[in-house]
């Protein structure tokens, strides 16, 4: 009689451990997601600053830049694609394109000393390439956290939570194009 | 990185034992000898060592990163004084990923520092001087927002405090003790010694002349396990800011700028908040490889040459490997547990012109950045002159002294 009771104690014992072992699993899971949420949230706030910024930065150069007219229309027509961009490949191309076309306007630029010394432009400048270089830290940062969310779900023994409450695998922030892997290199 | 903090954690508190030990063996002692070598005088020494302690404490938990800023006469300001400053701030607090935005201070001083401060990273601030910015170019200053930030995220500002606040209370404990000994014994003391019975006289004697040493190297000790600390936080620091910003040559031009800078030192640093600045604020001429033991921080060379020996990448491991390429030393600087398998590339120089203005124009330029924080409104004239004017002028108007154009002054309230 005594046995068993000790059998069953050691059982209970052992259910307790487990289901605290994995209820602390779970919890760790549940906040590298959130840090992951977090992160593409700090990138989608500083690309919304981006396209906000371009116009600004277009009217401020138009009256400079008359035979500029195609790196305008360029510069434009990448911004609404982004803006029109509703998945994390889909949006990483299209932006992209956009920090291209804006290096390439940022070359044109240089042939045009008067516009070069306008305070306003000078200001829209900063406040543009710090977005950029905000949105360099926020991927990096994402993609950090991605890489320590993405290491969990896939190690022993926390990939068998992760598989028992659907958590799934998340991409990283990647440019496509080789040139602007090196990012951030838009020189202002 | 979590790991990180929770190794520098352990350290801390191991370390932060070790001075609380020293301080309460001191407090047993000094409570022993004015009792006359009973242990009851001892417990009584530790309650006194652990009430100043206490009241050391809490004065600085409550408004120490005030008292600081206050301290440096830094002035709070927002993005509009100092557009870059501002930018460069959050770029780090983005790529930290701190949860809110640290207050930005500026201290009018000539000569190029900064230190960060607060408790928790909700509650940080970072301070520069305005000779930092009229210096540094926009590469360097992010290097030197980042090694801040670093410091913010590795909780460094907590143990500062913390370490300091002890290290404060041992130095007066044993102050106030060897003063007191030194004014008895001018005043027949030894009178009481020799009226009490042999043996008894005997051990006193012995137990004082332990008291003496032990008030003597009390501090000295604390003093060194302070500086050994807060040396090692400042590479551990250096080697957030390289894996921040992917740039370590940042950081060193930047080191490089501020330790051949002729400005004097800052004059309102002391000994205790020292550790909280980039570079030791009181400088000593011609000793550029100052490796001694009581010093706060690393010899700059030697940070300069670690940060320019990263050239595969900027992760902690290559900090590291860098560390021990430069020093020579076996000693790990960072536990093996914190080195997460990544691979941190390297990127490129954003400005490429170096910043190399005359004295004269980086002097203008320092008056100009207090100038802004000040409320000074900028009016820019037509011929090319810019005017300055002072928040408390008198007028809604003021005409250019060279065109003689009239100009409005905006937001004249």
């Amino acid at each position: 009689m005594g046995g068993v009771l000790v059998v069953l104690g050691i059982i209970l014992v052992v259910i307790v451990f487990l289901v605290l072992f994995i209820i602390g699993i779970y919890n760790a899971l549940v906040r590298l997601r959130n840090q992951v949420d977090n992160s593409w949230s700090q990138i989608d706030v500083q690309l919304k600053r981006r396209h906000d910024l371009i116009p600004n930065l277009v009217e401020t150069a138009k009256g400079y830049m008359k035979h500029e007219r195609g790196t305008f229309e360029a510069i434009t027509e990448a911004r609404s694609k982004a803006m029109g961009a509703n998945n994390v490949s889909d949006a990483s191309k299209a932006e992209g394109a956009l920090s291209e076309a804006l290096s390439k306007f940022m070359l044109v630029v240089e042939n045009y000393p008067e516009l070069k010394a306008n305070q306003n432009f000078l200001a829209v400048q900063e406040e543009l390439s710090s977005t950029e270089n905000k949105i360099a830290f926020a991927r990096q940062s994402y993609n950090d956290q991605v890489l320590g969310y993405n290491n969990k779900i896939q190690m022993f023994p926390s990939n068998v939570i992760a598989g028992m409450f659907s958590f799934t695998k998340r991409d990283f922030f990647e440019i496509e194009n080789e040139a602007e892997r090196e990012v951030p290199k838009v020189s202002f | 990185m979590w790991e990180l903090i929770r190794a520098n954690k352990r350290n801390s508190i191991f370390l932060m034992m070790l001075m609380a030990a020293v301080l309460l063996s001191l407090g047993f002692l000094i409570g022993a000898v004015f009792s006359g070598g009973n242990t009851n005088g001892g417990f009584i020494g530790i309650m006194i060592a652990s009430g100043i302690w206490l009241i050391l404490t809490m004065i600085s938990f409550s408004s120490g990163d005030q008292i600081l800023l206050a301290a440096s006469r830094a002035k709070l300001v927002t993005h509009d004084v100092h557009p870059q400053l501002f930018n460069v701030v959050e770029e780090m607090k983005i790529a930290a990923g701190l949860p809110k935005m640290p207050k930005i201070y500026i201290i009018n001083d000539p000569a190029p520092n900064a230190f960060a401060t607060g408790r928790s990273p909700e509650t940080a601030s970072v301070a520069v001087t305005a000779g930092l910015l009229a210096r540094l170019n926009r590469d360097e200053l992010q290097g030197v927002i980042a090694h801040e930030i670093s410091h913010i995220v590795h909780r460094d500002i907590l143990f500062v405090t913390f370490a300091g606040i002890m290290l404060g209370s041992i130095v007066l404990l044993s102050q106030v003790f060897l003063r007191g000994m030194f004014y008895s014994s001018l005043g027949g003391s030894r009178r009481r010694y020799s009226s009490e019975g042999r043996g008894g006289g005997q051990a006193q004697i012995v137990i004082l002349i332990i008291t003496i040493i032990a008030a003597i190297l009390a501090p000295i000790m604390a003093n060194l396990l302070y500086f050994a600390l807060s040396r090692k936080r400042e590479y551990l620091a250096d080697a957030g800011a390289a894996r921040l910003t992917r740039y370590p040559e940042g950081l060193a031009s930047a080191l490089e700028k501020i330790s051949n800078d002729p400005a004097p030192q800052l004059d309102s640093a002391n000994k205790v908040t020292a550790p909280m600045y980039i570079v030791n604020p009181f400088k000593r001429k011609g000793q550029m490889k100052l490796s001694d033991l009581t010093s706060t921080h690393p010899p700059i060379s030697e940070r300069i040459r670690i940060l320019r020996n990263l050239t595969h990448g900027a992760s902690f491991k290559d900090y590291s490997e860098a560390y021990s390429n430069v020093t020579h030393s076996k000693a790990a600087l960072i536990p093996n547990s914190a080195m997460t398998k990544e691979q941190v590339a390297l990127r490129e120089a954003q400005e490429k012109a170096a910043k190399q203005e005359r004295k004269e124009k980086q002097t203008r330029q320092i008056g100009d950045i207090m100038r802004k924080v000040n409320q000074f409104a900028f009016i820019p004239c037509a011929c090319g002159l810019t005017m300055k004017i002072p928040p408390n002028f008198k007028g809604n108007d003021v005409t250019c002294p060279r065109c003689h154009k009239k100009h409005e002054i905006p937001n004249k309230t």
